[in-house]
């Protein structure tokens, strides 16, 4: 599977990644053989073989509707790279 | 025995002399932390060192055995993988969109560590969120493998292997998402255990690919990964993949008695390109083990051949929706001001190095419209096949055993630049993580370059008990990890 130069700026365009000229050049070439070198997957006839996404019988833990103290508000927003009233500051959303 | 460095004793050991009152917590981690000074400006396996809590937490272990508290673990030394979550203590998975990051809480497992009255000495390098087989992805620096400076210590966890072998704690925790303690063990001639899926909580792990993660052991010796697993294992409520299952006491499985166990040797795990002498090594593990009374005879996974593209669709797709949350918005690094979407993009495009930004594209396009079929849920599919192969193999035998790594430590530099390459030194533990079974690496030799070699023992899901006990009867016949490197 060759990627077009098109196609991995659509995937940098995705994963909201601001990717230099010369990333996506060097991207575009071992992502190329990578996916290359995964094809011989195709080789195994797999239409009857179900998905695995997870190897636990367990499926939707669920618990009691207890209230817990949450983290402190004051110590989470120290991580924060702008605060502003006990809140996360960030570029305006709406024009 | 007392002519043996504080350093290089073993938790067992330590436990012994706390016990007897030969040693106090204090003395031991102050051996432990002149260790790090004297060695670590060149393994450089710490990222950070918490050398005045560590001593007050070895005094308030003193104080608990005083009153007359014990246990395996109070007042021993251990160092955490940066990419567990410690309250206060600086957490960067080797990654600088986290540069800075000071955790709000612990992960379960050092809570654990720390109830258990464990000293924590310091944070260890890892891979950029573990993804990497060497500790060159790392944003900060590489770690040098204790037994030859020039040579990577296998990564992700190679922070953790490389302080353990160098004595620069008793143990370590690592993750091993594909092989990311068991390899670093195997490359450095410690012990690495890999529970299975579900036996040890996740909660405040680092997310890189959730249905792979799993949170690990680094040891001197197996009895020492027992001792740490008793620690770290069991339900939590924190973690909706953590299996609700009794624990049992792993010590009690170091028998030394392997007559009559069932071993399998996959045939498909001595392929082309697996380095001559750690065939050697691990035929003459298998042939050990025989002797001992173990049921040796070959068995075939045969899906073997495609668990790496299998692994290098399944992990980066989890990766890709797992790192979404670095955006610039609650943590860590923050660029482009402008607008929120060059916030995101810039954040993200500066933030992550170069592998990282390479496994969440390959997981994006493996995830996005026209491709999944092909890609990802094909995958998940041969996964399937996989876990069958080892269903079906251990129908026949207890366990299974064959390398941990088809090579000795390579070069620093030496696969940096083919990622495909790089991707090749986890051929041999990529399998265990997608069938969510446990598997460990303990040395079993010596290249005539004098680099370990790591024999892999693997069991079922939750058969840890089964593994130790191979792996244990194989360790007290031979004398490998008795051996420490020239520092």
């Amino acid at each position: 599977m060759k990627l077009s130069r098109e196609e991995v700026e659509h995937i940098a365009d995705l994963s909201k990644l601001t990717l230099s000229e010369e990333e996506i050049t060097r991207f575009q070439g071992q992502l190329s053989a990578i996916l290359e070198h995964f094809d011989r997957l195709q080789e195994l006839e797999t239409e009857d073989i179900p998905p695995t996404a997870t190897v636990l019988p367990l499926r939707s833990v669920m618990r009691e509707d207890d209230a817990r103290p949450p983290l402190d508000r004051e110590k989470v927003l120290e991580n924060a790279p702008e605060a502003e009233d006990g809140c996360f500051r960030v570029p305006a959303v709406l024009e | 025995m007392n002519d043996v460095a504080l350093h290089q004793l073993t938790i067992h050991e330590a436990r012994e002399r706390l016990a007897a009152g030969e040693v106090t917590a204090v003395a031991l981690t102050e051996a432990v932390l002149d260790r790090i000074g004297a060695t670590d400006g060149e393994v450089k396996a710490y990222l950070a060192l918490t050398p005045e809590q560590a001593l007050k937490q070895a005094r308030a272990a003193d104080e608990r055995r005083g009153a007359g508290e014990g246990g395996p673990l109070l007042g021993v030394p251990l160092a955490i993988k940066d990419v567990l979550c410690t309250e206060g203590i600086p957490t960067t998975a080797g990654s600088r969109i986290l540069e800075g990051f000071v955790p709000p809480y612990d992960a379960t497992v050092v809570r654990r560590l720390r109830e258990a009255g464990a000293v924590i000495t310091g944070k260890t390098n890892t891979d950029e969120f573990a993804m990497g087989s060497s500790t060159e992805n790392s944003a900060y620096f590489t770690t040098r493998n204790p037994w030859d400076l020039e040579r990577v210590p296998g990564g992700s966890s190679g922070g953790s292997a490389a302080a353990v072998a160098a004595g620069s704690c008793l143990a370590a925790l690592g993750s091993d998402t594909g092989g990311s303690v068991r390899q670093p063990a195997g490359l450095c001639g410690v012990v690495g255990l890999k529970p299975s899926y579900g036996r040890v909580s996740r909660y405040g792990l680092i997310a890189f690919a959730s249905s792979l993660d799993q949170v690990g052991v680094l040891a001197k010796d197996v009895r020492d990964a027992a001792i740490m697993l008793g620690v770290i294992a069991g339900h939590d409520p924190c973690d909706g993949t953590s299996m609700d299952l009794p624990v049992p006491d792993y010590e009690v499985a170091l028998t030394g008695d392997v007559d009559g166990v069932r071993v399998g040797v996959p045939r498909e795990y001595f392929i082309e390109g697996i380095q001559p002498e750690v065939e050697a090594a691990v035929r003459g593990a298998v042939d050990r083990l025989a002797e001992l009374g173990a049921e040796v005879e070959e068995v075939s996974l045969p899906h073997t051949d495609y668990a790496l593209p299998v692994y290098y669709l399944i992990a980066p797709a989890e990766a890709s929706a797992n790192l979404a949350r670095y955006d610039g918005v609650r943590y860590g690094l923050r660029e482009g001001r402008e607008s929120l979407e060059a916030m995101y993009r810039d954040t993200r495009g500066q933030g992550f190095g170069p592998e990282v930004k390479r496994r969440i594209m390959l997981g994006t396009y493996a995830l996005s419209a026209g491709y999944y079929d092909a890609y990802y849920l094909k995958a998940q599919k041969v996964r399937t096949l996989i876990k069958d192969d080892f269903d079906a193999a251990f129908e026949k035998v207890d366990v299974i055993v064959g390398p941990t790594s088809p090579t000795t430590a390579f070069r620093i530099g030496e696969k940096a630049d083919d990622p495909l390459q790089m991707y090749l030194a986890d051929v041999f533990t990529l399998s265990m993580n997608l069938a969510g079974i446990c598997g460990m690496s303990v040395p079993c030799g010596f290249d005539d370059q004098g680099l370990p070699i790591g024999l892999q023992v693997m069991g079922p899901a939750f058969a840890e008990g089964e593994v130790l006990r191979v792996a244990h009867a194989y360790e007290q016949e031979s004398d490998w990890h008795e051996r420490h490197p020239d520092l």
